[in-house]
Order: C-alpha cells, then sequence, then structure tokens
C-alpha cells in the first residue's frame, strides 16, 4: 500500500466517436496526492481537465489506468468524492436549506439524530456564511451565493476528497475573491484534500498547494507540475508584493502562453484570466439541449 | 344549488370589480375592451350570416334564438326537477299512508326515470371525461417515467406508440364497445356499459400526450442534476421523487393539459356515435329530432363544449400554478 491518500495512476481516457474510432482526450496522466493537499488543475479550455476530474468522481470511467483512494479503486460515484460543479447545480426547488439537507440525509442516513442533522446542515451553510438564507431558493440567491451553498452541500457530506470543477469560474472578479477567501479559511479548518480546476493563474497560486498544468489536448497530460510554498494564511493584497508569488505566478503565465500556446490563440496578452469562454459553452449547450428537446417533442 | 351559485357569480363580479379599480385604463383597455369588441363583432358577423342561410330546419339561428333556446333549456331543466321531486313526494305520501294503515308493510321508493335535461347530459359527460382522463393517466405518467428514464424501454416502446397515437377515436370505439360487451358481464353493474364505453375511448385517446411529454420531460433532465443524484447515490425512487419528477413537471402538465382537451374533445365524438349518455348524445338527439328548435338548441350545446373545455384548461392551468415549483413562470 502506498502512503498516498489519492492516486491517479496512469489514467488515459479515450472517447469513442459517433462515426467510428475513438478520440484520445487524456493519455497517461499520472498524479499523487496526499491527504490534506490542495491541488489546482490548469490548462487551455478543452485539455481535459473536467475529463480528469469525472473520472476521479466516478462519473467517467478511464479507458486504461485507474484512481485509487486510501487503497481502494474507485469505479463509481459517491459521496466520499464529493462534487462542486461550475453552475452550482442546487435543484432549483429547493432552499438552500433542503438542498443540504437531501445530502446530509442521503449520507448520513441514520446516524444523527433529526436535532444533530438540523445543527449539522446549519454547521455548513455557517461556514460558507450562507446562514442568514437558508431558506431562500436559488432563483432568489446571487451566483456567489448560489455557489457557496453548493459548496456547503459538498462539505456536508464530510467527502474523503473534494472535487471542485471551476467553482468560481462563473462569477464575477470581486466575488470570486471573496469565494477564494472563504474558501482558504475552510480550507485552513477543515484541512480537506482537494482537487479544483481553475483557469485563474492567481487563484491558482493564492490557494494551492500545488499547480498541475496540463497540455493541450487531444491525448493531454501533465506538462508541469509546481510547488507553491507560500506559508499560510496567505493575504491576496500583501501576496501580490512578494517577489515568490510573482515568481510562481510567472512560471504558470509561462507554461500556459509559452510552452503551451492556447489553441485558439484568442486570449493572448497578459491577462491572467483566460476563463472567458466556458460560459460561451454554457450558453450554447444549453441552446442544443433546448433544440434537442424540441426535435424530441416534435418526433 | 342556484343561491350558492349566483352566490359565487355575486362574489366574483365583486373580485373582478376590485381588480378593475386596480387597473389603469390602459389596461382595461387592453385586457377587456379589446376582447369585448371582439366578441361583439363576432355576434354581428354571425347575426348578418345566419340570416342569410336556410336550411331545411329554417334559418339558421342568430345570437338571439340561441340565447332564447339556452333560458328553454334552463327552463326544462327546472321544470324536470320540479317533476321529479313531485314524483318522490307523492311516493312518500303513499307510504306514510300505507304505513299509518299497517305498520310492518313493505314499502319501497322507486326511482324517478324522466328524460335526462341538458344539464343531466353535461354532468354525466363531465363524470366520463373526468373517469377516462384519471385512467389514462395512471397509465400514462408512470409508463411515461419509465420510458423517459431508460432508453431501452424508449427504443422498445415509441413505435407502438407512434402507431397508436394517430388513431381517431372513431376508431376505437367499435373494438372498444365490443370488448366492453364481452368481457364487462356483470348482473348489476356498478357503472353503466355506456359509461365503460365512453371513458374507455377517452382512455385511449387522452394518454399519448402525457405519456409523449412525461417521457421527454423525465429524459431531459439537467444533466448536472443527474451527476448529483450519482454522487449521491439516490436510491431509484427518492433519484425520480426528488429530482426527475419536479424537473418534468413543466413538461407533464403541458401533457395533461393536452390530454385533457383532447379527452374533451373525444368524449363528445364518442358520444354522438355510440349514443352513449351525454353532451355529445344530446346533439345527435337534437338533430335526429328536427324541430325548428333544434339547431339552435345544438348551438347551445356547441357554446356549452366550448366554454366546459376552456374551464377545464383553466382548471389544470392553475393545478399547475399550485403544483409547479417555478411560480415565476409564465403559464399560458
Ligand atoms: N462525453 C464526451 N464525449 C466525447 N468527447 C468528450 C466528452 N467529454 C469531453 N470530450 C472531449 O474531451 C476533451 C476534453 O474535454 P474537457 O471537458 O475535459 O475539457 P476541459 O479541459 O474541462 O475544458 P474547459 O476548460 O473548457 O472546461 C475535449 O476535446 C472534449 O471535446
Ligand atoms: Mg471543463
Amino acid at each position: 500500500m502506498s502512503k498516498d491518500h489519492l492516486s491517479i495512476d496512469h489514467v488515459s481516457m479515450e472517447f469513442p466517436l459517433p462515426a467510428g474510432g475513438a478520440f484520445k482526450a487524456l493519455d497517461s496522466v499520472n498524479i499523487k496526492i496526499k491527504k490534506g493537499e490542495f491541488v489546482s488543475l490548469i490548462g487551455h479550455s478543452g485539455c481535459g481537465k473536467s475529463t480528469v476530474l469525472n473520472i476521479v468522481a466516478g462519473l467517467y470511467q478511464a479507458s486504461a489506468g485507474g484512481v485509487i483512494l486510501d487503497g481502494l479503486e474507485v469505479n463509481e460515484p459517491a459521496p466520499d468524492r464529493a462534487v462542486v460543479f461550475q453552475n452550482h447545480s442546487l435543484l432549483p426547488w429547493l432552499t438552500a436549506y433542503q438542498n443540504v439537507e437531501l445530502a446530509v440525509k442521503q449520507v448520513f442516513k441514520k446516524q444523527k439524530s433529526k436535532a444533530e442533522t438540523r445543527e449539522w446542515i446549519e454547521h455548513n451553510l455557517r461556514l460558507v456564511h450562507m446562514d442568514h438564507a437558508m431558506n431562500k431558493r436559488p432563483d432568489e440567491l446571487s451566483g456567489g451565493m448560489k455557489q457557496r451553498v453548493g459548496i456547503a452541500r459538498a462539505l456536508a457530506m464530510q467527502p474523503k476528497v473534494l472535487l471542485m470543477d471551476e467553482p468560481f469560474g462563473a462569477l464575477d472578479a470581486l466575488t470570486r475573491a471573496h469565494m477564494q477567501d472563504s474558501l482558504m479559511e475552510i480550507q485552513a479548518e477543515l484541512k480537506n484534500t482537494v482537487i479544483m480546476i481553475t483557469h485563474d493563474v492567481d487563484e491558482a497560486v493564492l490557494l494551492s498547494d500545488r499547480i498541475v498544468m496540463m497540455t493541450n489536448g487531444p491525448a493531454a497530460t501533465i506538462g508541469e507540475v509546481l510547488e507553491i510554498d507560500l506559508a499560510r494564511p496567505r493575504e491576496r493584497v500583501t501576496m501580490a508584493d512578494t517577489p515568490e508569488y510573482n515568481h510562481y505566478r510567472a512560471q504558470v503565465l509561462k507554461f500556459l502562453y509559452e510552452r503551451q500556446r492556447n489553441p485558439e490563440a484568442r486570449h493572448a496578452g497578459g491577462s491572467s484570466d483566460i476563463g472567458k469562454k466556458p460560459q460561451a459553452e454554457a450558453g450554447a449547450t444549453q441552446a442544443d439541449a433546448a433544440t434537442h428537446a424540441e426535435n424530441q417533442a416534435a418526433a | 344549488m342556484k343561491t350558492l351559485i349566483l352566490n359565487m357569480l355575486a362574489k366574483s363580479i365583486a373580485a373582478l370589480q376590485d381588480r378593475v379599480s386596480k387597473l389603469d385604463r390602459q389596461k382595461l383597455i387592453r385586457n377587456i375592451m379589446l376582447p369585448l369588441s371582439a366578441f361583439f363583432i363576432f355576434l354581428l358577423l354571425w347575426d348578418g350570416a345566419a340570416s342569410h342561410i336556410d336550411t331545411s330546419l329554417g334559418k339558421l339561428p342568430g345570437p338571439v334564438q340561441v340565447w332564447q333556446q339556452a333560458t328553454n333549456l334552463v327552463a326544462e331543466h327546472e321544470r324536470e326537477r320540479d317533476k321529479e321531486s313531485a314524483f318522490y313526494l307523492r311516493q312518500e305520501k303513499r307510504n306514510a299512508i300505507k304505513l299509518e294503515a299497517d305498520p310492518d308493510a313493505e314499502v319501497k321508493i322507486r326511482p324517478y326515470t324522466g328524460k335526462p335535461t341538458f344539464f343531466d347530459q353535461i354532468l354525466t359527460s363531465l363524470g366520463t371525461v373526468f373517469a377516462g382522463f384519471m385512467l389514462g393517466i395512471i397509465i400514462a405518467i408512470p409508463v411515461g417515467i419509465v420510458t423517459g428514464l431508460n432508453q431501452s424501454v424508449y427504443r422498445a416502446i415509441n413505435p407502438i406508440v407512434q402507431i397508436l397515437k394517430p388513431v381517431s377515436p372513431l376508431a376505437w370505439l367499435p373494438i372498444v364497445t365490443m370488448v366492453v360487451s364481452a368481457v364487462y358481464v356483470s348482473d348489476a353493474p356498478f357503472f353503466a356499459k355506456s359509461f365503460v364505453t365512453s371513458a374507455f375511448t377517452v382512455m385511449l385517446c387522452c394518454l399519448w400526450p402525457t405519456l409523449i411529454n412525461t417521457a421527454v420531460g423525465v429524459s431531459s433532465v439537467n444533466k448536472d442534476l443527474i451527476n448529483v443524484s450519482k454522487v449521491l447515490r439516490l436510491g431509484w425512487f427518492t433519484h425520480v421523487w426528488k429530482i426527475v419528477l419536479p424537473s418534468s413537471v413543466p413538461m407533464i402538465f403541458t401533457g395533461l393539459r393536452l390530454s385533457l382537451s383532447i379527452g374533451w374533445m373525444v368524449l363528445i365524438a364518442a358520444e354522438m356515435l355510440a349514443q352513449n349518455p351525454g353532451l355529445g348524445k344530446f346533439v345527435w338527439d337534437e338533430f335526429q329530432n328536427g324541430s325548428s328548435n333544434s339547431l339552435g338548441r345544438i348551438m347551445v350545446a356547441v357554446f356549452a363544449i366550448g366554454i366546459i373545455g376552456f374551464a377545464l384548461d383553466w382548471m389544470m392551468l392553475m393545478l399547475q400554478k399550485k403544483v409547479s415549483w417555478d411560480k415565476t413562470a409564465v403559464l399560458r
């Protein structure tokens, strides 16, 4: 048995193409993660970050290699690997409280009494500063608030690993900064093992213990791994002036813009934020889904 | 009964006035004046056209004649009710006299068997459509859910659904009639055979929209929500109850409303063709009767059918508003 908590072991992924053949998205991705470590995955859009995360979550099956968590192979989704999705994924017909409750009731089944369940749900909502709006439904919450509830729901499952797919990608810069501070606070307290996907270089450097940089697809793999050896707690404002911070930041930028040029070369220039695309994409898939539904209805 | 209805009417008029005072002029014009004037123009056109059309039963009735027939039908209904209560009163009196003479005498009350009035027929039709609709959705919603969740079931069932869906109720009717007379045999049937036949025909026609819409709604649940369910490892039942059903409520209701309006249309046709009691039979009887009043009475029935169909749809809409979690959605 290895001492690694979570091991993503030579994972490859091929998606079958509708026209036959297969599209190789990932080639032998290899990451070892220690307990309590915060790892960021960064890379250009479409390189396969979400695919890695989905394989760890058990939502996808790797076509070669595998994921081992505490010595056991992962091959289906389970609450010990909670996911925070980019677009919150709260059930719109339930309040913030009820959304967390659904998870808590499912994960702790009969282990908690009624009072304990209630206390645990409220505790997790307090952790993300959402206890004041527990009884509001998602459509009454702002984007940042929804994402907080999504994080509370994931934390309430007491997962071994917390998986976050661009958790703050859809938020404006100010809200995002708030959320990052909140997340650092929570992390200091709970010391979860976290894998987070991000497009934001500052976010990656600020939050992570390690940044895993992925090469461009197809057949994407790990290009470079950067240990971030900055003392915690990290202060965003003071941090920006320290040479270490800027050094790490520059290294990630170099990787992304020199060694792995953006395949679409649309984000040239010094912007550290290359995360504009996913929103447009999400819009497109929604439109696709709508036409799909129409087609089905017409059929 | 009548005072109750009058009370309700008065109340709704009061509510309407209340609302009108709150609306500004523009809204008043848009929401009330426009439809009213359109209706008025419709009446004028109808009246003009009707006076030029001669049928073998006399001139096509205009709005005024139809209104007269409507009041006639109400009067007939009241006369029939009076007769009925008089009939029971007579029996009771006779029994009382009998019992006075001999306390052990056997007394019985024979049921009144008068001709059903227009309003009796409306009630019959409403009962039948409700029964057929309920039967239909009790089958359609569960089958729709299973079909929507499972691709294999969908592939298996889809061709059957597509073939059965466009079949006219008039084609079903003879088969249903024969099957019901063969299978539904009992000495003292709880439901009349004609009722069962009509209800089953309605069911066969209003199954499909609910089934198809439920299946589409269920199969187009947001992928992220399904992933949430997978990560939580929700059981099948919880998954359906907590995630699938709430998110397909709008689609299911679209199906239900289609089903109910189709069911109502089908029922009238079935009643006409099979001579089963209900509004359809009323129309057919009047047509056969062929008096000078017949066309007017049929037109009253046509309006009644339309208004009831509209009311049924409105009721479904209200139900949807009540059940749906998304109170902000625009429902029409
Ligand atoms: N279900 C699937 N079927 C076929 N191809 C897929 C599927 N999911 C992802 N891919 C392909 O795999 C590649 C990696 O996709 P993935 O979603 O992992 O990228 P990503 O790095 O998360 O991108 P982004 O940053 O834009 O979210 C893409 O080329 C995509 O087209
Ligand atoms: Mg992604």
